[in-house]
């Protein structure tokens, strides 16, 4: 029997492949292999014996089966072991392109002003862009004669013939959306009102059409001491600059008395700008307390409510924030600028995560 | 608006600095736009004395000369008639630019002599057009600066030139005395008296004015005078040195009078030569049309029914309010000179100026308003002007019409002031400020000054105080929410879908574009545009004429230049508004994607290939799948006729909910576009996706069935122009509650198949719920199967 085992657990041992394995098994465990002959004897022996030598048998019958399992199991390994080392690859190798998309400056930029204005309770209001000359200047108190109206650069619908009423326009500020928004909903009201804005001027600075967020609130005992905390906790917000300082200089504006231009705080060092920082002045941004006659126009009673109102350039405080230089280059579409000053699809601002990376 | 310091001065007793002055303006709403030192350019000039003067030996009209500087006697020549021994110069040495001249002075040989250096005249420092020779100074030492010099003796040359931008509701600050009075108002000095007594005429004014009946709403006044004997020519050096140092030309003292007052005073005049005036009679009245007149500036206009124009017996003199005519104006020669003094409506200014085309600081002012009270005062005030430079005599004034009236007073609400304002200001400091602005304070009511045509309610009285107390006072003060606790959402659902959408579309790998919203025509027209709807009246270039009726021109477009830099590949996306119409209502929101060149650069793995319709496909897919759109959707032809018309589909919800479309562009437009194809474009109607019914946030409960689902595959041959999902919703439809999915796994066109026949092969998922699937229930199905799509295809099993 110690025989057998020695003679079957070296061939096991020698087995080269698979096969090799599978020819020792059918000759020592197989239906008809020696170890189940040996079984067979085992109707001839006494009793006693059969008692010492059964175990024996099926012992050795394990004993090989599992050292075949555990051979297998070696040359299995062998085998992928070869296997793998002749897989080499050259991971330096690029991989097959992906595309990187972009989300405009203009889009993030609303969003993240979206969110500031959210947390302090303004909601999204939107209008038409083609306008009537009532939404866009007589509600605003500016009348026809208004100087105001030939400084804006209007562009007009053109009218057909026969057509005698005043031309449409291309809202040349998101304001008739104030407008609107009052009559539709009445005050109280916050609101802010980002949109495309035209203006028949292009130069350096300037484009016939470019973005701007008006800010609208309405209430019993607004003032403009509100408004300048409010634009204040703006600019921090948006700048991601703590204490960001505004200064309030007395301007005009037709749909506001008192109206203010307001400017950041800012410095230059070395050709950049710091916003936020030093004794500079930067004038970004138009306000003031809503005018009693655009309350009125937007069906609000001026005894009973006031407000402020306030609006400036999307596409300025993009450039200021993410230091972008051209204004035109918005609109040119080129890939090399969408790539290089556009934001990643996942960069979705908001204010648990902040605005912006 | 320009001025110079010490034109301010001359209206305001002040002491306070230039710094504190331009800061106090902007502060006031009067923002400083520039300063300008114009003794910064002369800088490097200094005195010299002319020690010696000979004839230079080779050019008679030459002096040499030798002159006693901070750095020694130098060699000078000079040509000037006036260069002698024994005069104080002003000394250009090398190296110091001339202004004047535009040239940096060198060491030079003129004529074979040396010289060291030049002697300016006025017109070489640009102080006045004075070039006779060269400048004599009375006084002064060897080696002081110019600049020096002129601030003590001549300050009026070099004093700063102040510019403020003007807002429209300020034309009392178009006068050099409302900017004054707004300084003093804020408390930098007290306003200068500056009245001057009338004068008292000699003779009855021989030249009469009328004011037709039906113009005295455009021109409800007019005052004028005849000052006869009159001496013109240049203006005296004072005023020729004011007008120029605001960018003025000088032209006659007469004519330079009128444009004093207009900056002093913000009081336009004009100046009729008088013996120009045909019958000595002047009338105020409304065009006929059809009129002409040759303005001032040599250019001929022609007048539409209703302007205001002036006329003597025979022909129109002058556009009121806007421009005097060049027949009648003034030249040196005149001696007899008719002074008008008028109020004109600023309405009516604004409307012919601006057909008229003509931009002249008359009707800058005119049409912001003057101060009509003020104008029997002008007339005065001129007179004694020309009467103190030009001497004559001035006749008695006549007047036509009668100042108006424009009188009125608003209720200063002081508690009110300060709940708009939100800074603590006075009653008492309230009242002093109105006050010193000009308004004429009675218990709480506030009477507006006549100068101050802007100030229309109470909220006027608010912005006056506000603006003289500083708003760079005020203070912020928290904006109480609406509500306590966690802010709500605040975007709408199209709102959000919007946001959504272009994540989405970034997330596939499309770069965002934000173009404009008018192109040209012919592009528009491609795209079902280009109508005279949506046509602008003053389009900026012809680039630019039309609002866009698509996304997807601008976005070729772009295409076409990115190619053009070298970028042949590309994905770009927009989300905006586009114009079916010139209404307000004709806008519609849409989201279109275009794709073109390969789906990436060449690569080591073979996976570049060109961009195809299944690309966009996937997209627009993905795109609605994100913003809610439901799964289940018709494809249809028959979309617009600038995609492909083989090679696109519209998403649609039933046969007219068009959700979207994708395909190919059309290979017309792409030539006609200059853009290399081909292109595959889509475009989503987010407005046309249904809102979700449900309310609530709870989802359907997991269904899932712990039965193995069985899977049999089945190819059928159908004509090649049968859609595949005809097949799939078909098979779909052969047992609703046990089939779960179908799947169309290969396409086989032409081939052993016979012309016109395609093979499509499909894989259907059966998924049992309450038992084991036998074989015979899985024939059941396919059987069911096969009955279902052959019938709605035409086709056969294939075998």
């Amino acid at each position: 029997m110690d025989d057998l085992k020695a003679k079957y657990l070296g061939q096991i041992a020698g087995a080269a492949d698979e096969a090799a394995l599978e020819d020792i098994r059918l000759t020592a465990v197989g239906k008809k292999g020696e170890v189940a002959l040996k079984m067979r004897e085992l109707g001839r022996m006494t009793p006693e014996e059969r008692q010492t030598v059964g175990p024996a048998l099926n012992a050795l019958k394990d004993e090989i089966n599992s050292a075949i399992a555990a051979k297998k199991a070696a040359l299995g390994d062998a085998a992928l072991d070869e296997r793998l080392r002749s897989e080499w690859l050259d991971v330096t190798l690029p991989t097959r392109a992906t595309r990187q998309g972009t989300i405009h400056p203009v889009s993030q930029v609303t969003e993240e002003v979206t969110a500031i204005f959210a947390e302090l309770g303004f909601s999204v209001a939107e209008g038409p862009r083609i306008d009537t000359d009532w939404y866009n200047f007589d509600a605003l108190n500016i009348p026809g004669h208004h100087p105001a109206r030939a400084e804006m650069d209007t562009f007009y619908m053109a009218r057909a013939e026969g057509d005698d009423r005043p031309p449409h326009v291309l809202r040349t500020h998101t304001s008739p959306v104030q407008i609107r928004t009052m009559e539709a909903e009445g005050a109280p009201l916050r609101i802010i009102c980002p949109g495309g804005v035209y203006r028949a001027d292009y130069d350096q600075t300037h484009t016939p059409m470019f973005h701007q967020v008006e800010g609208l609130a309405i209430d019993k005992d607004i003032s403009m001491a509100n408004l300048k905390w409010t634009l204040e906790e703006f600019f921090s917000a948006f700048f991601e600059v703590e204490g960001i300082k505004t200064r309030f200089r007395a301007s005009h504006f037709p749909f506001t008395e008192p109206s203010a231009e307001v400017d950041i705080q800012c410095s230059w060092v070395d050709g950049q700008l710091r916003i936020g920082e030093g004794d500079g002045w930067m004038e970004v941004l138009g306000s003031g307390m809503v005018h009693p006659k655009v309350l009125q126009a937007g069906g609000i009673d001026p005894n009973e409510w006031q407000g402020f109102a306030f609006g400036m350039g999307i596409d300025r405080i993009a450039m200021l924030k993410y230091g972008i230089p051209d204004l035109r280059a918005f609109f040119d579409s080129d890939l090399r600028w969408l790539r290089h000053y556009g934001f990643a699809s996942l960069d979705q601002p908001t204010l648990h995560g902040g605005l912006s990376r | 608006m320009k001025f110079t310091l010490s034109w301010l001065k001359e209206h305001l007793d002040t002491t306070a600095s230039i710094d504190e002055i331009t800061y106090a303006l902007t502060d006031l709403g009067l923002e400083v736009e520039g300063v300008e030192d114009r003794g910064a350019k002369l800088a490097d000039f200094t005195l010299g004395y002319v020690q010696s003067a000979e004839k230079h030996p080779d050019a008679d009209r030459l002096q040499i000369c030798q002159v006693d500087t901070d750095e020694g006697v130098q060699q000078i020549i000079c040509g000037a008639p006036n260069a002698r021994q024994g005069i104080t110069v002003v000394v250009a040495k090398p190296g110091v630019y001339v202004p004047g001249i535009d040239t940096t002075i060198g060491v030079g040989k003129i004529r074979g002599v040396e010289s060291f250096g030049m002697m300016a005249s006025e017109r070489e420092l640009e102080l006045s057009e004075e070039h006779d020779g060269i400048i004599e100074l009375p006084s002064g030492n060897v080696g002081d600066r110019f600049i020096d010099w002129l601030a003590e003796n001549d300050p009026a040359k070099v004093d700063p030139v102040i510019e403020i931008a003007i807002t429209p509701n300020r034309p009392d600050a178009l006068g050099v005395r409302g900017i004054a009075r707004d300084l003093a108002a804020r408390g930098l000095g007290t306003l200068k008296q500056r009245d001057v007594p009338a004068v008292e005429g000699q003779f009855p004014c021989p030249i009469s004015v009328s004011i037709d009946e039906d113009t005295l709403d455009q021109c409800p006044v007019f005052y004028g005078r005849v000052i006869r004997g009159v001496k013109n020519g240049p203006s005296p050096a004072w005023l020729q040195d004011k007008l120029r140092a605001i960018g003025l030309r000088p032209i006659s003292f007469l004519v330079d009078v009128t444009n004093f007052f207009t900056y002093d005073r913000n009081r336009p005049l004009h100046v009729f030569d008088a013996d120009k005036v045909a019958g000595n009679s002047l009338r105020i009245h409304r065009a006929k049309g059809g009129e002409t007149l040759m303005g001032l500036d040599d250019k001929e206009y022609t007048f539409s029914e209703g302007m205001t124009l002036i006329s003597d017996a025979e022909k129109v003199e002058s556009i009121a309010g806007v421009m005097g005519g060049a027949e009648s104006g003034c030249s040196m020669d005149t001696v007899n000179v008719f002074v008008e003094a008028a109020y004109f409506d600023p309405v009516r200014t604004a409307y012919t100026g601006r057909a008229l085309k003509i931009n002249s600081d008359a009707r800058y002012r005119f049409e912001r308003g003057i101060d009509p009270e003020w104008t029997p005062y002008a007339i005065e005030h001129a007179t004694q002007m020309i009467l103190d430079i030009a001497g004559g005599e001035a006749s008695e004034v006549v007047v036509a019409g009668k100042v108006p009236d424009y009188s009125r007073a608003y209720k200063l609400d002081a508690a009110r002031v300060q709940s708009l304002v939100g800074m603590t200001i006075s009653e008492s400091e309230q009242r002093k400020t109105l006050t010193a602005l000009g308004f004429r304070l009675e218990g709480d009511m506030a009477h507006v000054p006549s100068w101050r045509p802007d100030v229309q309610g109470e909220a006027d009285l608010v912005e006056e105080v506000a603006r003289i107390a500083s708003l760079t006072k005020l203070e912020g003060r928290p904006l109480p929410r609406l509500t306590a606790g966690v802010p709500k959402p605040v975007l709408s659902p199209m709102q959000r879908r919007e946001a959504i959408a272009r994540r989405a579309c970034a997330a596939l790998g499309y770069n965002e574009c934000v173009s404009y919203s008018f192109i040209d025509q012919p592009s528009a027209a491609l795209f079902g545009g280009g109508t005279d709807d949506t046509r602008l009246e003053n389009p900026i270039s012809a680039d630019m004429s039309h609002m866009r009726p698509s996304l997807l021109p601008a976005l070729l477009q772009a295409a076409a230049r990115n190619q053009a830099r070298g970028f042949p590949d590309m994905a770009l996306f927009e989300v905006g508004p586009v114009f079916t119409g010139g209404e307000p209502g004709d806008q519609h929101l849409q989201i279109s994607g275009l794709l073109t060149g390969s789906t990436g650069p060449k690569d080591v793995h073979g996976a570049s290939r060109p961009v195809d319709v299944f690309d966009v496909k996937a997209d627009i897919e993905a795109v609605l799948s994100a913003i809610g759109a439901p799964a289940k959707v018709q494809i249809n032809r028959n979309g617009a006729d600038w995609f492909h018309p083989g090679r696109h589909g519209q998403i649609c919800l039933g046969p007219k909910k068009v959700l979207g479309v994708f395909g190919e562009i059309h290979p017309r437009v792409l030539a006609a576009m200059d853009m290399k194809g081909p292109a595959m474009g889509f475009t989503i109607w987010p407005a046309e996706v249904p809102l979700p019914r449900k309310a609530g946030s709870t989802r359907p409960a997991l269904n899932v069935s712990a039965l193995q689902a069985v899977e049999r595959d089945f190819a059928f041959v159908v004509d090649a122009d049968v859609d595949a999902l005809t097949l799939v919703n078909a098979a779909m439809g052969a047992d609703k509650a046990l089939i779960d999915d179908v799947r169309v796994f290969d396409e086989f066109i032409g081939g052993a198949l016979g012309e016109g026949k395609k093979s499509l092969a499909l894989t259907v998922r059966m998924q049992p719920s309450d038992k084991t699937l036998k074989d015979a229930d899985i024939e059941a199905v396919s059987a069911k199967v096969i009955d279902k799509v052959t019938k709605a295809s035409g086709g056969v099993l294939r075998g």
